[in-house]
């Protein structure tokens, strides 16, 4: 047995070590490289701690509500059944795709002093909206996290045997009991990561928070970190920021994950979930309203993206949309399957360190992708590679790399608790029958792992078709991938036709991730 | 995968490096100068006509974005030209030893301010503006305090991330001195809020969020010549306009001086400056014979032109943003 589980075990930490090193690489190793090239300049002053302290406030509010607001949304998908949940699942994927800008105008176009809400208080004679600052900021990162974390939760969810509410239906509990006994328990395994990961994703923020902020009170640490670059040339400053933002997003990720204590459900044989406890009217009633709260939530911002994208359409787009749009969707497939490759193996890696400890420090440490800011990360590539190679043109592959890197956070998100289930349920089964090595691999682990690969491919495969980080820095004038085309027309006067490229690339990454989740949807043969 | 990266990097890698037989003249400049519809393609192609010599643009970011770029490659950049600084930009990189003394008998220039830079030569400018529209706003204020006094709202950038922005907070400076921080604080219940950058500010005025934007006199010419929008409109102000007046100058370490300071020339004849009003949307720094296109002869312009020397810029630059800063973030 042990034999013939070698080779597998060697993939793995091969993989996973790889995984790390890369990780290692963008993360510390860019700050290193500022480190080293750095002249003298100034400390951090009274402006930057202000930034650090408005970073961390909006980042933790976004991440408590995204992850409260996605409890009640996952539960009402989990437990109902009526025609266009697909469609409504499929929706909850969209807003995470939406490069930062068309998310930001599509949000003011409901939202905005002139946006639909607005207008709609205004012609009942209250004062219109203004949700500039701190309200602002909030509201977009939810926008964009509280579906994914509702994908999150959704998937905790599934993953419970349906012979518990089965059983808890059998002996009467009540809808209260199956909370407390059933479902807080999962929730204690998804609920820290989910924080995590938003808080992580919305510590970066750089156009939204500031497009959103109102002014100077409302800055990042990021802006801080581009003007430490940009205009300072201060890379030492720019790399200490750095520096603090690791530490403060290692910090919060060490304290949310300590909460997080994996659920083990047992075995179970699978089939259609039933839900008895959530069958009176009054629960009825509540999760049509959340659900279609959510549905307008996300739904509505999406409507005038597509709005504005068709009118532009209508009018004809620049020629250069075509090559664009190839060219990320190339990046777009190799980084998912860079990132899924990466991620499978360690993920691997974290399982089988599980039981010897040290498994979630190493999922800590491939966190510090997402907390990384693509600006330091760029600067550092360029600094690195430019002695050995020309940057421009490694323009599409080091961007495909880095967003894998960037994805390995979702990847083992998603990876971990189905590795997690396969282990403790069928685990034993296998062992007892001798299945190892690569037929464990394909009968006992794929089956578990299926869902969640898709979704973490297509969430891999999206955040690479809409990322401006690195590719801006990297990009030769005629390389240009879509949101790198779209930020060049919104330039050059060009908002109009940048609405059309932005559709254009919305569809295309809505596309993809389609493909990669189908495999997700939970009424899909599994 | 691995593998496969590294060979297609490898192979992009070979390509700008084989043998030409012209020889290469490298301009770093913005990514928007070299988009398809900006300036660089006509301006490349009217250049190589006459250079026997390739033209190759490099875009990198903004104007800032340009320089830090450049002193990170530092002696071994492949630049041989910068194009794309303004005058808030220019003490600093002459500071830097990065650039050589362009060594051009100044020629006739079109510009509202004297010229005598030994380092860099202007290629066009325009007055930073709040850009309105007609049709929404038939009474626009008439200067920065009538601004304060009325009822608009506006939308401005972080001096911080973009180069308009730290343009805005040398316009105050110049018309207001002491006074900035006053004007400031009166500003700051008009501002919706600070974008990071052009793009996004100016998307938000065409969202309807805001009355007005910072942008240029010369932006509303675009609106009327390529959207067919005769409704945009710059607000003119009586403490008169900041400009910004973007520059280009050759790198000490170029390989190609002779061809670099043939560029130099070039930039200013009609091959060039003919380009620029409706590419860039600026005024070029030396008219073209055809003299300007339609939409811009009529555009109103300030009576007065502010603009601090670059060592004055320079000086300003962190106590004026550390005064924006402190007004805006009571």
């Amino acid at each position: 047995m042990a034999r013939s589980a070698q080779p597998l075990g060697l993939l793995r930490l091969a993989g996973g070590g790889l995984a790390l090193a890369l990780v290692a690489a963008l993360t510390l190793g860019s700050v290193a490289v500022l480190l080293a090239r750095a002249e003298p300049g100034r400390a951090l002053g009274p402006a930057e701690w202000a930034a650090l302290r408005f970073t961390l406030t909006q980042a933790f509010l976004s991440a408590v509500l995204s992850t409260a607001l996605a409890v009640p949304a996952a539960r009402a998908l989990a437990r109902r059944r009526f025609p266009g949940r697909t469609a409504l699942i499929a929706l909850t994927g969209a807003p995470f795709l939406l490069p930062a800008i068309v998310a930001v105008f599509g949000l003011l176009a409901i939202w905005g002093r002139a946006g639909l809400a607005s207008r709609a208080l205004e012609s009942l004679g209250a004062p219109g909206l203004d949700i500039y600052g701190l309200t602002g900021v909030v509201l977009a990162h939810v926008f964009f996290n509280l579906p994914l974390c509702t994908r999150l939760v959704l998937q905790g969810w599934l993953a419970i045997p349906p012979e518990h509410f089965r059983l808890a239906a059998q002996l009467g509990l009540a809808p209260g009991d199956v909370a407390r006994r059933i479902e807080a328990p999962m929730l204690r395994g998804v609920l820290p990561g989910a924080f995590v990961l938003v808080f992580l994703l919305c510590m970066t923020s750089f156009a939204v928070a500031l497009t959103l902020g109102g002014g100077p009170r409302a800055t990042t640490v990021e802006l801080a970190i581009y003007q430490a670059l940009r205009f300072d040339f201060d890379l030492g400053r720019a790399a200490w920021l750095a520096l603090i933002q690791f530490g403060l997003c290692a910090a919060v990720a060490a304290l949310a994950l300590r909460f997080a204590a994996e659920a083990d459900f047992g075995a179970s044989l699978g089939g259609a979930v039933r839900r008895w406890d959530a069958e009176s009217p009054g629960l009825r009633a509540l999760d049509a309203l959340v659900l279609g709260a959510l549905a307008l939530f996300v739904g509505l911002p999406l409507a005038a993206v597509a709005a504005r994208g068709l009118l532009a359409l209508a009018a004809g787009l620049p020629a250069a949309v075509w090559p664009a749009a190839a060219r990320s969707l190339g990046v777009a497939l190799v980084s998912a399957a860079l990132a899924l490759a990466l991620g499978a193996a360690l993920a691997a890696l974290i399982d089988a360190r599980r039981a010897r400890g040290g498994g979630r420090a190493i999922e800590g440490f491939a966190l510090l992708a997402l907390a990384a800011s693509p600006f330091v990360i760029g600067t550092g590539l360029f600094i690195a590679i430019r002695p050995l190679a020309d940057p421009f043109a490694l323009a599409l592959p080091v961007t495909a790399t880095v967003n894998a890197a960037m994805a390995l956070p979702f990847v083992l998100r998603a990876l971990l608790p189905a590795l997690a289930a396969a282990r403790m349920r069928d685990g034993r089964l296998a062992e007892s029958l001798g299945i190892t090595g690569a037929a464990r691999l394909r009968l006992v682990t794929w089956p578990h792992l299926r869902r969640p690969a898709g979704f973490a491919a297509g969430i891999a495969a999206a955040l690479s078709m809409g990322d401006l980080g690195v590719i801006a820095l990297f990009a030769p004038p005629e390389v240009a991938t879509l949101p790198l085309l779209m930020q060049r027309l919104m330039a050059g006067y060009r908002m109009e036709a940048a609405s059309g490229v932005a559709l254009v690339l919305v569809a295309l990454t809505y596309a993809l991730f389609w493909i990669f989740d189908r495999g997700g949807r939970p009424n899909a043969p599994a | 995968m691995q593998k496969g990266l590294l060979a297609a990097g490898l192979a992009l890698a070979a390509g700008p490096l084989a043998a030409q037989d012209k020889p290469e003249l490298v301009v770093y400049t913005y990514e928007s100068f070299v988009a398809e519809w900006g300036p660089g393609p006509a301006i490349a192609a009217n250049f190589e006509a006459i250079c026997d010599c390739t033209l190759r643009f490099v875009g990198a970011g903004d104007g800032a974005a340009l320089l830090s770029r450049l002193r990170l490659e530092g002696e071994h950049t492949e630049a041989d030209i910068v194009l794309g600084l303004d005058t808030n930009l220019t003490a600093e990189a002459a500071a830097t030893g990065l650039f050589a003394p362009h060594g051009r008998e100044l020629p006739e220039l079109d510009l509202p301010v004297a010229w005598d830079d030994p380092y860099f030569l202007p290629y066009d400018w325009s007055y930073f503006a709040f850009v309105y529209d007609r049709e929404r706003m038939p009474e626009p204020p008439s200067s920065f305090e009538a601004l304060i006094a009325s009822d608009a709202d506006i939308v401005i950038l972080d001096p911080r991330s973009s180069t308009p922005g730290l343009g805005l907070v040398m316009w105050v400076e110049a018309a207001y001195g002491e006074r900035a921080p006053a004007i400031w604080a009166g500003l700051a219940d008009h501002i919706v809020t600070v974008a990071p950058g052009w793009s996004e500010g100016y998307g938000l005025f065409l969202n309807g969020e805001v009355d007005m934007a910072l942008a240029y006199t010369t932006s509303p010419a675009y609106h009327a010549v390529a959207d067919g929008d005769p409704a945009k409109a710059a607000a003119i102000f009586s403490e008169g306009h900041y400009m910004q007046v973007e520059v280009a100058g050759v790198t000490a370490s170029s390989d190609q001086p002779e061809l670099a300071r043939a560029f130099l020339d070039f930039m200013l004849t009609d091959g060039f400056q003919g380009v620029i009003p409706t590419t860039n949307w600026m005024y070029p720094a030396r008219l073209p014979e055809a003299g300007l296109p339609e939409g811009f002869a009529d555009l109103p312009r300030p009576e007065k032109a502010l603009l601090f020397s670059p060592e004055e810029a320079q000086a300003l630059r962190d106590p004026a943003v550390g005064a924006w800063l402190e007004a805006l973030s009571r």
